[in-house]
């Protein structure tokens, strides 16, 4: 199967430190690819690299045989890169339903209608509906998103990117933070996005058990650097992982 | 849905007291003619709805999108003069329309612009290039003399349908004359509903809810693939285009333009800002209610105080205090008073109240 996301010798400086160093890797859809490494390997600037939120030092990125490195943030949102951020980033407020009505608007590409009420436009609402159901939020859709709990707006963070209905999901330790009992909900709905089959997904992940449950494949990033990429159960064998992972545990 | 909600687009006051003050002026405006007969009355009038125009659209780039400019009254002073200059060239409705048209184009050109510098800029140096903007549209209004008039501006005449020597109607109704002022009067009443109306669309369109998520969360917005760029670019032209008709109406009111009616720093600060801030800001009906209130404070402050200090006059120091001299030190303070108790402006504490 073609890729549909490739970086090449993608590389960020930050000074004199190399915070992604020349990683080169495809990622094919249907397959979920874990993302692991210790504490400020370079995980989430790798992603910033890859939704355009960063600008690379040097290397390219790729993304349905197109060349997106030189394009905006919401360039790379409209071709269907999709984004859930390790520090929750909400409008905190407006409403939990405005805010996915917001992400929903947004593929509907009614974003330039001047002379239309915005509460007339029912489908969008009804579809924000829909996916407020998915994450269980349905009945907190009337609140601020800052009036919601930890968990809850970790879970609207999700929404927001389910409403887009992107061809890849990049997930940023969706379930940092989050109570024991909230996590299942957030996994279940991960694993539903990969029954689709044809979705592909990154997640960068600490907890090593939901990644085992997960994964097709795992990559490690250790300063900067990719060190290893393969089957689960071969690169968590690799004494490299062992080691990267010695008390980063969380 | 109501249609009431239709014409308000779904945006009701959401406070008794406010509802009642907007009607209140509503109907005050609707009827001012016959409730405040004169010449002064009338101009007062028109004052404010043109300021109510302007206002909002000031909010629009201000309080609903989050970029601080002080070039509005740039565009209020390209329309005045787009007006004032095609008039003073031909008296006809033919030039009206083509003053406006070119004003609108100008100001188009000028809002799109700066709409790009806002991206490339850091918030406080871009409000510093706007002023610069505004420094220097004064500057060519007031040394262009052939064009403009120069710092004496332009008197006009406008067409015959809008002159006090015009009578609509050869018997007084309700014992006012309908003459051309008060013909021009209905024109600048309509058009003022007609774009406050407009406005408060676009605020509550699926673009309005844009720029609320931008204001709100500029990041997370551009990450839904929002472009920044167009959106806050198309709400400073969308401002800059309302305040550039407002300037039209002053124009055609006051049969006058020069860089101290339309243009100045007084008009953009004592006017505008000042309005939008009081009022509070991202409402629209705020501006409307900081427009009624500044313009009547503006006219009524002075003899207010006047008669304030005469009543006082034995009294040791208080009438020189409240001299009528003083009335925009009292505004001065009106003004940081309100600021002050009321961050949201008098809008927000009205919807707090309920
Ligand atoms: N904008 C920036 N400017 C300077 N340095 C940065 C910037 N962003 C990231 N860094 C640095 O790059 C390195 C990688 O950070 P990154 O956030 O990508 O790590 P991470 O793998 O996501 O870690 P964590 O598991 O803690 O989330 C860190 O040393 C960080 O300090
Ligand atoms: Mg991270």
């Amino acid at each position: 199967m073609s890729c549909l996301l490739e970086t090449r010798d993608l590389t960020i400086r930050f000074g004199g430190q190399v915070a992604v160093n020349a990683v080169t890797c495809a990622f094919q859809p249907g397959t979920l690819t874990a993302i692991v490494g210790p504490n400020g390997a370079g995980k989430t600037t790798y992603f910033n690299l890859i939704s355009g939120q960063l600008a690379a030092t040097s290397g390219s990125v790729w993304f349905g045989g197109e060349n997106v490195t030189g394009l905006g943030v919401h360039q790379r949102a409209r071709r269907g890169i999709g984004r859930a951020f390790q520090l929750t980033n909400l409008f905190p407020h407006l409403s939990v339903l405005e805010n996915v009505r917001l992400a929903v608007q947004a593929r509907s590409r009614a974003g330039v209608d001047l002379f239309s009420m915005a509460t007339s436009h029912r489908n969008l609402i009804e579809q924000a509906m829909a996916y407020l159901e998915r994450v269980a939020l349905a009945a907190k859709s009337h609140l601020p998103a800052a009036a919601l709990s930890h968990g809850d707006q970790r879970k609207l963070e999700v929404a927001l990117m389910l409403a887009l209905e992107p061809d890849i999901f990049m997930f940023d330790e969706p379930t940092a933070g989050m109570s024991v009992d909230e996590v299942p909900v957030l996994l279940d709905l991960i694993e539903a996005i990969k029954r689709q089959g044809d979705k592909t997904i990154l997640l960068v992940e600490h907890k090593m058990d939901v990644v085992r449950r997960l994964a097709d494949r795992i990559i490690v990033l250790h300063n900067g650097t990719l060190v290893a990429d393969g089957d689960p159960a071969e690169v968590v064998a690799l004494p490299v992982v062992q080691e990267a992972y010695l008390g980063v545990r969380r | 849905m109501s249609p009431l909600d239709h014409i308000l687009s779904g945006d009701r006051p959401r406070s008794r007291i406010l509802a009642l003050l907007l009607i209140a002026a509503f109907v005050a405006l609707a009827f001012a003619p016959f409730l405040f007969p004169g010449t002064k009355a009338l101009g007062v009038a028109s004052r404010i709805c043109i300021f109510i125009v302007l206002a909002a659209s000031y909010d629009i780039v201000l309080g609903y999108t989050g970029i601080v400019s002080f070039a509005h009254a740039m565009f209020f002073g390209i329309g005045a003069y787009g007006v004032a200059i095609a008039l003073n060239w031909d008296t006809s409705w033919g030039a009206i329309a083509l003053g406006l048209l070119v004003a609108i184009i100008v100001s188009t050109l000028l809002a799109a612009a700066i709409g790009l510098l806002s991206l490339r800029l850091r918030a406080l140096f871009f409000s510093m290039v706007t002023l610069a903007f505004a420094s220097f549209a004064l500057i060519l209004a007031s040394q262009l003399r052939d064009i403009t008039g120069g710092e004496d501006g332009l008197t006009f005449s406008v067409p015959h349908l809008l002159t006090p020597a015009f009578r609509l109607l050869s018997q007084p109704f309700l014992g006012v004359r309908i003459d051309g002022r008060v013909v021009t009067y209905y024109l600048v009443f309509t058009t003022a509903t007609l774009l406050f109306l407009l406005m408060l669309r676009i605020v509550n369109s699926p673009f309005g809810r844009v720029l609320q998520a931008i204001r709100e969360n500029e990041f997370r917005a551009e990450a839904l693939g929002y472009s920044i760029l167009l959106h806050r670019t198309l709400a400073g032209v969308i401002g800059a285009v309302m305040a550039t008709l407002a300037g039209g109406m002053l124009a055609l009111v006051l049969r006058y333009n020069g860089p101290a009616a339309s243009m100045s720093f007084e008009i953009m600060v004592d006017g505008i800002l000042l309005m939008t801030v009081i009022g509070g800001m991202g409402t629209l009906y705020g501006p409307m209610l900081g427009a009624v209130l500044i313009v009547l404070a503006q006219y009524e402050l002075q003899p207010g105080l006047a008669a304030l200090s005469a009543l006082v006059q034995n009294v040791p120091v208080l009438p020189r205090l409240i001299n009528p001299d003083r009335w925009l030190l009292w505004l001065g303070v009106l003004f940081v008073v309100i600021v002050y108790f009321f961050p949201n402006g008098l809008v927000g504490r009205l919807r707090k109240r309920g």
